[in-house]
């Protein structure tokens, strides 16, 4: 093949290899390039406005995924954590990564005969959780129901009252499932979102990317998004906190509840539990035969939402029955505290 | 061998930079053209950059609607690159002659818009600097995401090399080798069948939104796609014709006319069936679609949305397949019209509709703001701003006037007298 050589005369210039500057084409060339740099500076000022330094530190690009690191990384990652809040809120926190214990299977159980839609709950939880205030993020949503149906799609997200609760009506506090079967994980493209052991669906907060996948795939409507910078008033900082659980989020990564797993994994209630006044609210560990849990599971006729989408929730529903299964076995708690 | 190598190192780059210095030149049409949508497209760069800072509350969504404006124009797009395939398999399977010379517009079309798709996906990501983690922990092969990364990029990879193949041996001057290309193109014809089906299984694997939840998400998306990306080569093919005279036989037209009426055909039927389902039948499932056809509890933001999407498409397909069509100004309202119905049937009609209500049963309308709106429109300025660049550097290629071994003179007296002796011959790559 021939190979290219200007064998052409050079009047006639070649535009599409050589600029052929002459003194007029180099100012036109030049003013053009100044105009598109200028234009594309302008454009993107607004990134000038980017001073959290720590959000886009180089520590925080190279850490590893949570399954990946080891002691040393992770005392690295919570020092940095460590450091980030407290130049933020102005707040030492203690961050720990708390591990699921041996043999422990958390599950919730909820009954509906004693909830009084109070939401005290749904505060407690933002309050502990370090959610961000502003805008509120909250993980429990309380549906008013009419009586005479459990038909999600009938409840009230928005009741206002005076007091609580309305005699027409029964209350169906929603939040995480923790399911079995979890689709959120399932979806996950970067495996930012996984099921512990204890049963507990968590969120490394430093490895989501933020394309809320599964906040499509969860059929309870249970994930949230920092579609904002989350904004928490420095006072009202939870300091104790652990990697996976409340440790502050940032934009553009998702939440949810973790059965408040800082406080769970060390033998405490979760809050939204110590703060129901009716005792409505009841957890514990089902592996245990001798569980509060276990005992309700065994004894009432407990439900689940949305069983037909095959989660395997380990969230359960009941209401108190007047003719319960073990009334006649008086040593069963249950029917003590309950009835 | 090593000769050809080296040959290959000096006039590759030589052959890029000469393409660039190319893009630059032309009339004052073109330059109004590239100007405008540069501007587009650097509006669209700096609501991106306010995004980047604030974070995706500069959007329309919500916790409620958690995907918007960003997914449905990448749902769109995609199968707009996968409608690509309807010029490749005339071509190559049926050996159609007069779409013959114009499969690479095609190919090209494909290359555009999955570029955009990747656009779009990265605009929608709340992390977009955390994209490496991809790369370190791939959920494959679990998460249907992970799936459509490796479709969309794979397709993307060989439609840049069918397409970069062909050019490059156009410029040389040379025959191309058949075993350098022919097995891509046909790897390429079912990775684009697949790289629908894969998004649309994206949505139709979730349990959770019984609205995506259906057998027929897939062939419709084909059958939608299959007609508004015929539809946009059809119109693009005379704007190219138009501004430079390349050859766009009416057969060829008259050709890929029928494949959009047959596709818009399908695409409606389905459409049908899943109306019938849904209504029919009645239970609890089918309340987003009576909030996207009716309105449920008072909201009703996108009834108007698929009304006018079945409208649009009726009107296409009835103009379609009456004598009217012949008419080619009704048969470009028909390929508009069907453009911008499947648009909306797709994007607000499909993708915004699942997530209201919410799976807890709450209604929470999703309306783009203004800022999402200026990063959709960005896009699709960046995306015809590449077209633009590759067609305008293409045809000369295949006219034979930019030629490794030819100056190329684009002295305006000079371009237009070559047009139209070029006009004469009939250019093209050979496939």
């Amino acid at each position: 093949m021939q190979l290219p050589i200007m064998n052409q005369p050079e009047k006639t210039r070649d535009y599409a290899a050589r600029p052929g500057m002459t003194r007029r084409s180099f100012l036109r060339t030049g003013t053009a390039a100044t105009g598109a740099v200028a234009a594309i500076a302008a454009s993107l000022s607004p990134l000038r406005e980017l001073t959290d330094t720590d959000e886009f530190s180089v520590d925080r690009f190279l850490q590893k995924h949570y399954k990946e690191m080891d002691g040393q990384d992770m005392a690295a990652a919570l020092e940095r954590i460590s450091n980030a809040v407290e130049k933020r809120y102005e707040v030492r926190p203690e961050i720990r990564d708390y591990k699921p214990m041996d043999g422990v299977e958390f599950v919730y159980a909820l009954n509906l005969t004693r909830c009084i839609g109070c939401r005290k709950c749904v505060h407690a939880c933002v309050e502990e959780n370090n959610q961000s205030r502003s805008p509120e993020i909250q993980y429990i949503r309380v549906l008013e129901m009419p009586r005479g149906t459990t038909d999600i799609e009938q409840g009230n997200h928005h009741y206002e009252r005076a007091t609580v609760p309305s005699e027409d009506h029964y209350y169906m506090p929603i939040q995480c499932h923790q399911c079995a079967n979890p689709p959120c994980v399932k979806v996950c493209p970067v495996e930012a979102t996984w099921q512990e052991p204890d049963g507990i669906t968590v969120i490394d907060y430093d490895w989501c990317i933020g394309c809320r996948y599964c906040e499509a795939a969860c059929p309870y409507w249970a994930r949230r998004f920092n579609f904002a910078t989350p904004s928490i008033p420095k006072d009202k900082i939870n300091p104790d906190m652990s990697y996976l659980s409340n440790r502050p989020r940032e934009k553009g990564v998702m939440e949810k509840c973790h059965f408040c797993l800082h406080r769970t994994r060390q033998g405490k209630m979760p809050a939204c539990l110590e703060v129901c006044p009716t005792g409505a609210r009841k957890f514990g560990n089902v592996l245990d035969p001798n569980s509060e849990v276990r005992k309700i599971l065994e004894s009432k006729r407990v439900f689940v939402l949305k069983q037909e989408v095959g989660t395997l929730p380990r969230f359960f529903y009941y209401f108190d029955e007047r003719d319960p299964i073990n009334e006649t076995n008086p040593t069963n708690p249950v029917n003590g505290g309950d009835a | 061998m090593s000769d050809s190598i080296k040959e290959f190192a000096r006039e590759y780059p030589r052959f890029l930079y000469r393409c660039f210095r190319l893009s630059f030149v032309g009339d004052w049409k073109y330059y109004t053209w590239m100007f405008l949508l540069s501007v587009v497209a650097l509006f669209g760069l700096n609501a991106y950059a306010k995004q980047f800072v604030q974070g995706l509350v500069t959007t329309g969504m919500t916790d409620q609607v958690s995907w918007g404006l960003y997914i449905a124009n990448f749902t769109y797009l995609v199968g707009i690159a996968a409608a690509a395939v309807m010029l490749v398999i005339p071509v190559y399977v049926y050996k159609n002659k007069d779409l013959h010379n114009l499969v690479i517009f095609g190919e090209l079309l494909a290359v555009v818009a999955i570029i955009m798709c990747l656009l779009f996906i990265t605009a929608d990501l709340g992390r977009p600097d955390r994209f490496h983690h991809m790369l370190l922990r791939f959920n494959f092969p679990i998460s249907i995401l992970t799936w459509d990364v490796i479709a969309l990029n794979g397709y993307l990879l060989l439609n840049l090399h069918i397409c970069g193949y062909l050019i490059w041996c156009a410029y040389n001057k040379r025959t191309p080798t058949k075993k350098f290309y022919i097995p891509f193109v046909f790897v390429a014809i079912a990775w684009a069948i697949s790289i629908h089906t894969v998004t649309a299984f994206l949505y139709s694997g979730l349990g959770a939104r019984p609205f995506w939840n259906s057998a027929v998400i897939a062939p419709r998306f084909l059958a939608s796609a299959f007609a508004a990306g015929p539809a946009l080569i059809i119109l693009t093919l005379q704007v190219i014709k138009a501004s430079t005279g390349y050859p766009v036989s009416d057969k060829a037209i008259s050709t890929l006319k029928g494949i959009v009426t047959v596709a818009l055909g399908i695409n409606m039927f389905l459409l049908g069936s899943e109306v019938f389902t849904e209504f029919y039948t009645g239970t609890s499932h089918s309340v987003s679609a009576k909030y996207l056809f009716f309105g449920l509890h008072g909201h009703s933001a996108l009834v108007p949305w698929i009304w006018s999407a079945i409208a649009l498409n009726t009107f296409a397909l009835i103009a379609l397949l009456t004598p009217a069509s012949r008419n080619r100004w009704i048969l470009n309202a028909a390929c508009l019209a069907m453009i911008v119905g499947i648009w909306i049937e797709k994007g607000m009609g499909l993708i915004v509709p699942a997530f209201i209500p919410s799976p807890l049963g709450e209604i929470v309308e999703y309306v783009p703001t203004l800022n999402e709106v200026l990063v959709c429109t960005g896009i699709w300025a960046f995306g015809l701003l590449m077209y633009t660049i590759l067609v305008r550097v293409t045809i000369p290629v295949l006219y034979g006037d930019l030629l490794v071994d030819k100056v190329y003179h684009t002295d305006p007296s000079i371009f237009e007298a070559k047009q139209s002796s070029s006009m004469q011959e009939s250019a093209g790559v050979s496939p």
